[in-house]
């Protein structure tokens, strides 16, 4: 084999492409991964913006980390540590400003809290959840699952697809129909069943939306409510964690098992074109005028680069380019990571001292004291605007892995919905002063000594999610978690099992089944198709 | 600041509970066990008056024109039976006839009912409500509850309530005072002995506590955890929620679900009562069919089991407190059902279990076999299948 000859190429260094190449090279390939950044880690990384306070630049919580990765690779054994986030507090608005909500990684903790606020939600609560973690339980399998052709089925046959699915005839009828209900509702229709009070609705509702284009009031986000039931860490669901080190250490860890495993990683090193010989990939050209060469090629970039920009369209069917051309990326959300002299104190419940044993602190802290609130920082957005008040999901990473940071000092990750990608006018530095604006002058509301601790600030519109991470259209999820966009929809209907249109050529990441997060999911599942394929 | 609930008795309990020894019951921390070992608490149940803070249990105010129909709708008894000053033991279902959860019903008078259950109830209940004239309030946190066992405990109420409790029937109650507090008193309990329940304000509970506990002095009262209240119930053939059976609520398949009948609950089932109930037609159908489970007693034989310990040199041993484990129920090379509570029976000298037998095999009588752990070996021992409870006292109702 000469120097430039692969059994596989990755394009693309996220944390997808690190997973195909580790259990490729597993297999015993010889694979090489090829990142345009200087670092890997794509959307997963912790970089050092302004130096000692480590951002967790944009992913920040881990919960979709597929186990079966963590065995499979030994993570652990190279570095991985999912720290616990116990808590979400809720700071309360309206009538009940300077009172919170908070749940807890204990159940009689939550409902204690919640029944401080409603009986009846505390017992609405010990149903809600069951019922929620049963229909992700009963879906999970399906994102295992590679899905049939459903060639033949529209979207609103999803509930028969499911039916005739072996898996799904296990399913009882009730379960069948509650999925079928969160697949088409509104999260603020499912949550208005529910619940009473404003900010649980709020603060449930906005998982409902994070990383769409949508509102609470927008049908079809019951659905993405249920995907964030799906986490997992030790087998126990619905537990969020933090990674020690930030997303970077996930990345990290995932880097470092697929280096022991042999893999190559060659960074600075910017895909322009996948080559094609007698109708299948043969290998890729890079920016900087190298070729290597290789009879498999796995995209883990976004569907749009994959597809539209390393391979001319002409070798795909011409359907099957108009649906990428039309497959929604929109992005939505931005981040603002903050390094902190100190932390902010919270007039909700506010500490003496320095916070050190904050208990609000050393979980998530959710802006959303309402559907209506939410709805209304969509409303902005709808219109080509940044939400004046926007939803804020924020933690402090220092708290939790104190290597975040100077001893003493704090850093704040702070996930901000919305900011469209579209903005009327467009971005600029002007306009990415105002986004960050909007977050202190939120955060300014519940804690007001904000701005004094603050030591820097970097502001990440989708637009520069675009640019940093490279991910097209700046959607956290390379694709909006639509119905029409999930599942065996994902990227395209027909193209489903992480093979394309043009012979060797593969695609394993966020944009392909079975969706973003920091999940893995794809990258293995595509690395698996990869060897069955065997094509050496 | 985030912490579990304690109870009234805190201030009482945690000066008593050197081991610190706690256990989380619905909410609350409780007291596991005074003691390092639970004998002496065991036995302040079996022979002398044991104290025990029961507070946790779900409490509700059922109240209103409709409230006997409310309760006739959601529970399996006839609630037109239950008389004022009356207390019934009862189980309530899905509409599929399977357990949600069982608690007890006191009518304190024509309209007004105290409802307790183990699981929070006042969503399930609201639903059933709808229609009626009908208030239901939760009184968990507002009700105090000590339950009071033991062949001493009514010896010891009679020094401190101003009205004699001897007139006190099973499964009664009567409205009382003790220095001048009003309490209600019902002759109910989850050990099989002779036993009250008193409940307070919870504004009076230290000083509740203090008169029994002062009064007790010369009858051997003891304050008692839920541990060895847990050994005392399985003897008296009591089930708990979650570990003898799975409430619907949290079952995730089908098979984790029981019905009363399964349950051996057969007597609180009152298909002859009017009117609709949730989850009659399942449970007539059950009834006409038969049932493919049953909850029965095991008794291990102590020769069997002695003899596969002989066989590595080991005498008989026997976890000195009940193990909340499953363990497979054989017949021959067949898991014919499984133990959910086993326990040393310190009255009985035997090592006894709660468990859930497969048709045919639930036949009193029925030679079975418990998987037991002998040196980090399993092994079965051998066992009878016999009826509950395994202990009932005379004075129990006497
Ligand atoms: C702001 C933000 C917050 C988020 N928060 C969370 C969260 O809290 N929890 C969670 O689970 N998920 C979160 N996500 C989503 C999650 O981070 C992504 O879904 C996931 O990291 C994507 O991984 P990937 O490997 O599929 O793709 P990416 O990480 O996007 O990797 C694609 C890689 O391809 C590279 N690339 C692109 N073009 C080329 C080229 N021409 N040549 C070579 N390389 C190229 C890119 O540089 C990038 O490294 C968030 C995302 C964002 C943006």
């Amino acid at each position: 084999m000469t120097a430039n000859q692969y059994d596989a190429i990755i394009i693309g260094g996220g944390h997808n492409g690190l997973v195909a190449a580790a259990y490729l090279a597993r297999a015993g390939k010889k694979v090489v991964v090829l990142e345009r950044r200087h670092i890997v880690g794509g959307a997963a990384v912790t970089e050092e913006i302004f130096p000692g306070y480590k951002f967790t630049e944009f992913s920040y919580v881990v919960s979709l980390l597929r186990p079966e990765i963590i065995r499979d690779l030994e993570l652990p054994k190279h570095g991985l540590k999912i720290l616990p986030l116990p808590s979400t507090f809720t700071p309360m608005d309206g009538e009940r400003r300077g009172d919170y909500l908070a749940s807890w990684d204990d159940h009689d903790l939550t409902r204690r809290e919640l029944y401080r606020h409603s009986p009846k939600d505390a017992e609405a609560y010990d149903e809600y959840a069951p019922v929620m973690a049963r229909a992700a339980k009963a879906i999970k399998p399906i994102i295992n699952l590679i899905p049939p052709d459903p060639s033949s089925l529209h979207p609103r046959d999803l509930f028969n697809l499911l039916k005739v699915g072996q898996y799904a005839k296990s399913l009882s009828e009730k379960e069948l129909y509650t999925i079928a209900k969160l697949v088409t509702q509104s999260s603020a229709d499912l949550l208005e069943e529910w619940f009473e009070t404003d900010a649980l609705k709020g603060t449930k509702a906005a998982s409902g939306i994070i990383g769409t284009f949508l509102g609470p009031r927008s049908p079809g986000t019951a659905y993405v409510l249920l995907h964030h039931y799906m986490g997992e860490i030790d087998g126990a669901f619905r537990a969020w964690g933090f990674a020690k080190g930030g997303s970077g250490g996930v990345s990290g860890s995932i880097l470092n098992a697929a280096k022991a495993l042999g893999v190559e990683i060659r960074v600075n090193a910017s895909v322009k074109q996948v080559i094609v010989k007698n109708g299948r990939a043969v290998g890729v050209a890079l920016e900087n005028g190298d070729e290597l060469h290789s009879n498999v090629v796995m995209s883990a970039a976004d569907p749009k680069r994959t597809f539209l920009q390393f391979v001319e369209s002409r070798y795909f069917p011409e359907d099957f380019v108009t649906s990428i051309q039309n497959f929604r990326t929109r992005g939505s959300s931005g981040k603002v990571n903050i390094a902190l002299s100190e932390l902010p104190n919270f007039t909700a419940l506010p500490f003496e001292g320095k916070g050190a044993d904050s208990a609000l602190h050393r979980g998530a802290v959710s802006i959303s004291p309402s559907i209506d609130y939410i709805e209304r920082a969509y409303d902005d957005a709808k219109y080509g605007q940044i939400s004046k008040r926007p939803y804020l999901d924020m933690i402090f990473p220092s708290m939790i892995d104190p290597d975040m940071a100077p001893p003493g000092e704090h850093v704040l990750s702070c996930f901000v919905q919305y900011a469209p990608y579209d903005l009327e006018g467009g971005w600029n530095d002007e306009k990415r002063n105002e986004l960050g604006e909007a977050v202190i002058s939120t955060i300014e509301e519940y804690a007001p000594n904000i701005r004094k601790c603050i030591v820097g600030m970097q502001v990440i519109s989708p637009k520069d999610i675009e640019a940093i991470a490279g991910i097209t259209g700046g959607n956290i999820f390379h694709g909006e978690l639509l119905l029409h966009q999930i599942f065996f929809l994902r990227p395209v209907p027909q193209w489903v099992d992480f093979r394309t249109p043009l012979k060797g050529y593969y695609f394993g990441a966020s944009g392909a089944h079975p969706g973003g997060g920091v999940m893995g999911a794809a990258g293995m599942l595509a690395a698996k198709e990869i060897l069955k394929d065997g094509n050496w | 600041m985030f912490q579990l609930k304690t109870t009234p008795f805190h201030e009482r309990t945690s000066k008593l509970c050197l081991p610190q020894n706690w256990r989380r019951w619905a909410g609350y921390l409780v007291v596991g066990s005074y003691d390092l070992t639970l004998d002496r608490e065991y036995w302040a149940i079996r022979n002398s008056a044991a104290l025990i803070d029961v507070t946790p249990l779900m409490k509700y105010m059922i109240t209103g024109k409709d409230a006997s129909r409310l309760l006739n709708r959601v529970v399996t008894r006839d609630m037109d039976k239950l008389k004022v000053g009356q207390v019934y033991y009862t189980g309530w279902c899905d509409d599929e006839g399977k357990m949600i959860d069982d608690g007890t019903i006191s009518r304190l008078d024509e309209t007004t009912y105290r409802m307790t259950s183990a699981d929070p109830s006042l969503r399930w209940l609201s639903m059933n409500a709808v229609g009626l004239d009908v208030e239901i309030t939760e009184v968990t946190d507002e009700v105090a509850a000590l339950s009071f066992q033991g062949p001493n405990s009514r010896k010891v109420l009679n020094k401190v309530a101003d009205d004699p409790v001897d007139g006190l029937k099973y499964f009664r109650l009567m409205q009382n005072q003790v220095d001048g507090i009003p309490v209600t008193i019902s002759r109910t309990g989850y050990t099989g002995d002779l036993g009250f329940e008193i409940w307070m304000d919870a504004k009076d509970a230290l000083t509740i506590w203090d008169a029994l506990m002062d009064a007790g002095q010369d009858y051997g009262i003891t304050p008692v955890g839920i541990l060895a209240m847990d050994m005392a119930r399985v003897e008296a053939g009591l089930f708990m929620i979650e570990v003898d059976y799975t409430s619907t609520s949290h079952a995730w398949i089908e098979p984790q679900k029981s019905s009363p009948f399964e349950l051996g609950l057969d007597w609180t089932v009152a298909l002859d009562k009017q009117g609709y109930f949730v989850g009659r037609r399942a449970l007539e159908r059950e009834k006409r069919e038969g049932s493919a489970w049953k909850m029965m007693g095991l008794e291990v034989e102590w020769e069997g089991m002695e003899q596969l310990f002989k066989s590595v040199g080991l005498p008989p041993q026997i976890p000195g407190m009940a193990f909340r484990g499953s363990l497979p129920v054989m017949v021959g090379n067949i898991q014919v059902g499984y133990a959910s509570t086993s326990t040393w029976s310190p009255l009985l000298k035997k090592y006894i279990a709660l468990a859930h037998l497969q048709k045919p095999y639930y036949e009193v009588g029925t030679n079975v076999r418990m998987e037991i752990t002998v040196e980090h070996h399993r092994q079965h021992a051998p066992a009878k299948v016999v009826k509950l409870p395994f202990y009932e006292p005379e004075w129990k109702k006497k």
